[in-house]
């Protein structure tokens, strides 16, 4: 009976934070852009296959009858040299795009976010040193740099920029985890649980990393935008998708040789890039605005 | 009977936030003679910093709009000055010690630099000062609050110093510009007991040697005691009760402040009171009528219909509640 | 002064870390170097001379062994693609990237603070909503679009800019001074060449300072606005000092703070991002040299690249470090246990 009574609180509880986390998500509009957004992009990845008018076009595939045409009813985002329709591929480019940030972060993030609790924990260790330290030298370099030098020694495609990126982006992760970790430290409720003789795994996992949400979060999503930049700046230069995959980057790419007659083929991507990096920017935002401290009053 | 010095006639403040308004300050009527000190007590909340700000217009204007009243200054309306006239008044005649010193020093300039540009634009009216006065009157200033080493001082950033030591270089800025009145905001609150003490002992020294008027907020009735002459009660946004300090002391009339004062400890016995049952209200939705009704043991119908006025109790003894409606 | 020292045999070890780290990089290719660089045509012997001289054949930390011993006396091999020293070829290219990250940088921090600063002033007026959309779309577009774009505005609809290379083939540069263009021509006189130099400068400049510089202005209009409400401001307004000298004075101090913090991180997205504006501007640089090699797989000149420009960027983020210390006393002076 109690038990009951203790769970219907507990509920009701959890009720009123996700409202409270909706209204705060909420007060600015832009973040509601942005979720919007973000939502139509992933269902666009997922689904690109089905929803795209030339499906056929993301792939090798000509068709001289329909060489660069301007935008119509039927391409709406026009034509390439080999008569492949824009649009679908722009949509397509979404699922790689997306689909390697995705990997990236989900990757990256926790070995990262491991790293950085583990060295921030373990403060002034052998520990704390080797993981920093390596931090530090990955990060002596512009992460672009690194990323590009990396792609360039393996054979270009999709998966060796994603795994250039992935060597680029850890040390971050691992320096924000680093700093939140040595501040929630000698907070209260760590020593309290070190105290009462919780395993060092819980103190980790189940104390720490929960007060580090709002943080890490919102990183995450504004990281989606920066991964999408630095994939299509690598495939731009031809490191990292190969033709004929139609990664939003390498679009840009192919079509800037033929501006400005055909301008359709680069500036539908070139929009495209902005707007899943836009989406993703305001939609880390609004969680920044709903798991962060309060502002004004 | 002579005109006050600051005279805050039915003064409301409200805070726009999201869902609505938050109406902090509810008809405040405050006032306060020259050379005169004058205490105000209240929880924490209570819209005590609210009030001092608005009489200095340093109230963020954009969250917070005031709605009405006066505040009257030697006769003028503070809310309706140009800014010519209001800045007159902030360099020479009103000045602020705000509650927290390590917020109100500006951590990346030297408080020789903060200190001097306070004093030279403080002089502007009087007669353009050369640099060798100003700093001459930096280091008096500082000697006049007991700092050691003055000259040291002025190289200083903040940060080096102890909490003690920043919450006197406020009240130093503070003195430049406080010819008339002087509002101190909890001095001394955020440090030790000891510090405290000694704080307040440095205000009431300077106000005695210069006739300053001031305003005393504290939460601390034992500071309040001491120092003051009168004693406002405030609650949730309005005042409560205004009488002399013996007055209030000895024979609290509003039942809020009898429960404040029952609630403290005395030296003399009886133990720790018990504090008032309830909390303060919510001001986007405050109680109707006078705000404490609800946490009032004495409430009557006509405390949820309407808001009480001052009534005079007794002589120099106003309480805001119906109790004493028909006392004269 | 201590700081410094302190910093610099710190950045040595970086350094040395990043070389190692560089270093496993180049080697992990898979393939053989020797065999790529000359080609499918060259004769054996030709290419076995090639791996004695690389030392491929030996173990990768006697490898490594041989190239720092060149590298800690300028040498860094030779390129595999130009076929000379690899020092050389970055003494010929290295100034006119240095320029080019020069300008872009002082443009970027420039406008980055004025805008921001600006923008915090007004807030919410009108002017502040329009730097902050400006801003959103320098930071949601990549550089090179922003590159692309300009070429065709300002290079081939209104034909006003110039959109290959560092001065125009029918002008002979300035002595070489320094390497770069218009600091040289400045030295010794020659303004019209500045002048040359600076056109052809404004367009890459501004595509890679496009992006940092919304970000430096977003992060000074959030700290302005934020501090505007702090108690010392209100404290200063309630002594009477002057609006103008609050603003411009002990408003704007603080709060450049963490805007020059991150000024390393946005000159470090400049670097990067100059790899592909370099190529698309045809820009006679480092990154174009470096870019090229990455594509044909010259290791010995994307190590040494790679390795300037850690260097550069260790530099920039000293500099930095010592003026957020100038700037900010809480930093120099350490936090003194408050009450």
């Amino acid at each position: 009976m109690e038990k009951d009574l203790y769970r219907q609180r507990e509920l009701s509880r959890i009720k009123e934070d996700i409202q409270r986390n909706v209204y705060k998500f909420t007060r600015n509009p832009l973040s509601i852009v942005g979720l919007s957004l973000v939502c139509m992009i992933i269902f666009i990845a997922t689904f690109a296959p089905y929803i795209s008018p030339h499906p056929q076009s993301a792939g090798k595939y000509v068709n001289f009858y329909e060489t660069c045409k301007p935008p119509s009813l039927a391409h709406p985002f026009g034509t390439d040299r080999f008569g492949r329709d824009v649009l679908t591929r722009t949509l397509y480019g979404y699922r790689y795009s997306l689909g390697m940030a995705a990997m990236v972060i989900s990757i990256m993030g926790p070995i990262g976010i491991v790293l950085g609790l583990i060295a921030g924990y373990y403060r002034n260790s052998w520990v704390d040193t080797v993981i920093m330290r390596a931090t530090d030298i990955f990060i002596a370099v512009p992460p672009l740099l690194l990323a590009l030098a990396v792609c360039s020694v393996l054979t270009p495609s999709i998966f060796n920029a994603m795994l250039a990126i992935c060597v680029a982006w850890w040390p971050w992760y691992a320096r924000m985890l680093y700093e939140i970790t040595c501040s929630l430290k000698n907070e209260f409720f760590v020593q309290a649980a070190e105290l009462t003789g919780a395993s060092t795994f819980h103190i980790l996992f189940r104390e720490i990393i929960p007060n580090c949400l709002a943080p890490i979060l919102t990183k995450m999503s504004l990281d989606v935008g920066w991964v999408i930049l630095i994939g299509s700046a690598l495939s731009f230069v031809g490191l990292g998708a190969q033709p004929p995959t139609p990664d939003l980057g390498t679009l840009v790419a192919d079509a800037s040789s033929y501006l400005p007659e055909l301008w359709w083929e680069a500036v539908f991507p070139a929009f495209a890039i902005m707007l899943v990096v836009l989406a993703f920017n305001l939609f880390g935002d609004g969680i920044d605005d709903m798991l962060g401290e309060e502002k004004g009053g | 009977m002579p005109t006050p010095l600051l005279d805050i006639r039915d003064l409301h403040v409200w805070f726009r936030v999201f869902k609505g308004f938050l109406r902090v300050l509810d008809g405040i009527n405050f006032a306060v003679w020259p050379g005169e000190k004058v205490g105000l007590v209240g929880e924490m909340g209570c819209g005590k910093t609210t009030t001092m700000k608005a009489i200095m217009r340093i109230l963020p204007i954009p969250p917070a709009t005031i709605r009405g009243g006066e505040i009257l200054f030697g006769g003028k309306d503070i809310l309706r000055m140009g800014q010519g006239q209001l800045q007159k008044i902030r360099r020479e005649k009103i000045s602020m010690i705000f509650q927290d010193p390590t917020a109100a020093l500006n951590p990346v300039f030297k408080i020789g630099t903060q200190l001097q540009d306070v004093i030279s634009c403080t002089s502007e009216s009087e007669r353009s000062l050369k640099n060798e006065d100003i700093k001459a009157r930096t280091i008096q200033v500082l000697k006049e609050v007991s700092l050691p080493d003055p000259e040291r001082m002025l190289e200083n950033y903040p940060i080096q110093l102890s909490g003690g030591m920043r919450q006197r270089i406020c009240i130093s800025t503070a003195l430049v510009s406080a010819k008339e009145l002087l509002i101190a905001d909890e001095p001394g609150t955020s440090l030790d007991v000891t510090i405290k003490d000694q704080i307040l002992r440095l205000i009431g020294e300077i106000v005695e040697k210069r006739g300053t008027s001031v305003i005393l907020i504290s939460h601390a009735l034992g500071a309040v005691r001491n120092m003051t002459d009168r004693v406002y009660v405030m609650y949730a946004g309005s005042m409560v009760e205004a009488a002399k300090t013996k007055d209030l002391f000895d024979n609290p009339l509003h039942p809020y402040s009898q429960g404040l004062i029952a609630a403290t400890p005395k030296l003399t016995g009886g133990g720790v009171g018990e504090g008032i049952p309830g909390r303060i209200p919510e001001y986007i939705d405050p109680p109707a009528g006078c705000r404490f009704h609800p946490r009032c043991e004495h409430v009557m119908p006509i405390c949820s219909d309407k808001k009480p006025p001052f009534f005079e109790a007794n002589e120099d003894h106003q309480v805001a509640c119906f109790l004493f409606q028909n006392d004269r | 002064m201590k700081f410094i020292i302190k910093r610099l045999a710190y950045s040595v070890f970086v350094l040395v870390g990043l070389s190692i780290l560089m270093f496993a990089i180049a080697r992990v290719v898979p393939g053989d170097p020797a065999r790529m660089a000359l080609g499918p045509r060259a004769p054996e012997w030709a290419v076995q001379r090639l791996r004695d001289e690389m030392h491929l054949e030996d173990p990768i930390y006697v490898q490594y062994y041989h190239w720092v011993k060149g590298a800690v006396h300028g040498d860094f091999g030779r390129s595999l693609v130009t076929r000379r020293s690899v020092a050389s070829d970055i003494k010929e290219f290295f100034p006119a990237s240095l320029e080019l990250a020069l300008y872009s940088g002082f443009f970027m921090g420039l406008m980055g603070i004025a805008l921001g600063a600006v923008s915090g002033w007004y807030k919410n007026r009108w002017i502040d909503n329009a730097v902050r959309i400006l801003s959103y779309i320098g930071i949601i577009t990549p550089s090179f679009v922003f590159a692309i774009f300009f070429v065709l505005i300002f290079g081939h609809a209104l034909q006003i800019l110039p959109t290959i290379g560092r001065i125009p083939s029918s002008l002979t540069p300035p002595p070489r001074i320094t390497g770069m263009i218009t600091f040289d021509a400045l030295v010794t006189g020659n303004l019209f060449l500045c002048l040359v130099g600076l056109k052809h400068l404004l367009l890459p400049a501004i595509s890679l300072a496009m992006g940092p510089l919304s970000q430096e202005a977003r992060i000074t209009r959030t700290t302005m606005a934020s501090n505007l409400d702090k108690d010392y401001v209100a404290a200063e307004r309630s002594s009477g000092l002057a609006e103008r000298t609050i603003m411009f004075k002990y408003l704007l101090k603080p709060s450049l703070i963490p805007t020059i913090s991150i000024y390393a991180l946005d000159f470090a997205a400049i670097i990067g991002n100059a790899f592909v504006v370099e190529l698309i501007f045809n820009w006679p640089g480092l990154s174009r040299y470096g870019m090229n090699a990455m594509l044909q797989k010259d290791l010995n000149a994307l190590v040494a690249v790679v390795m300037v420009y850690g260097i550069l960027f260790m530099v920039v983020n000293i500099i930095v470090d010592l003026v957020v210390g100038l700037l900010d006393p809480r930093i120099r002076l350490g936090e003194k246990s408050s009450e």
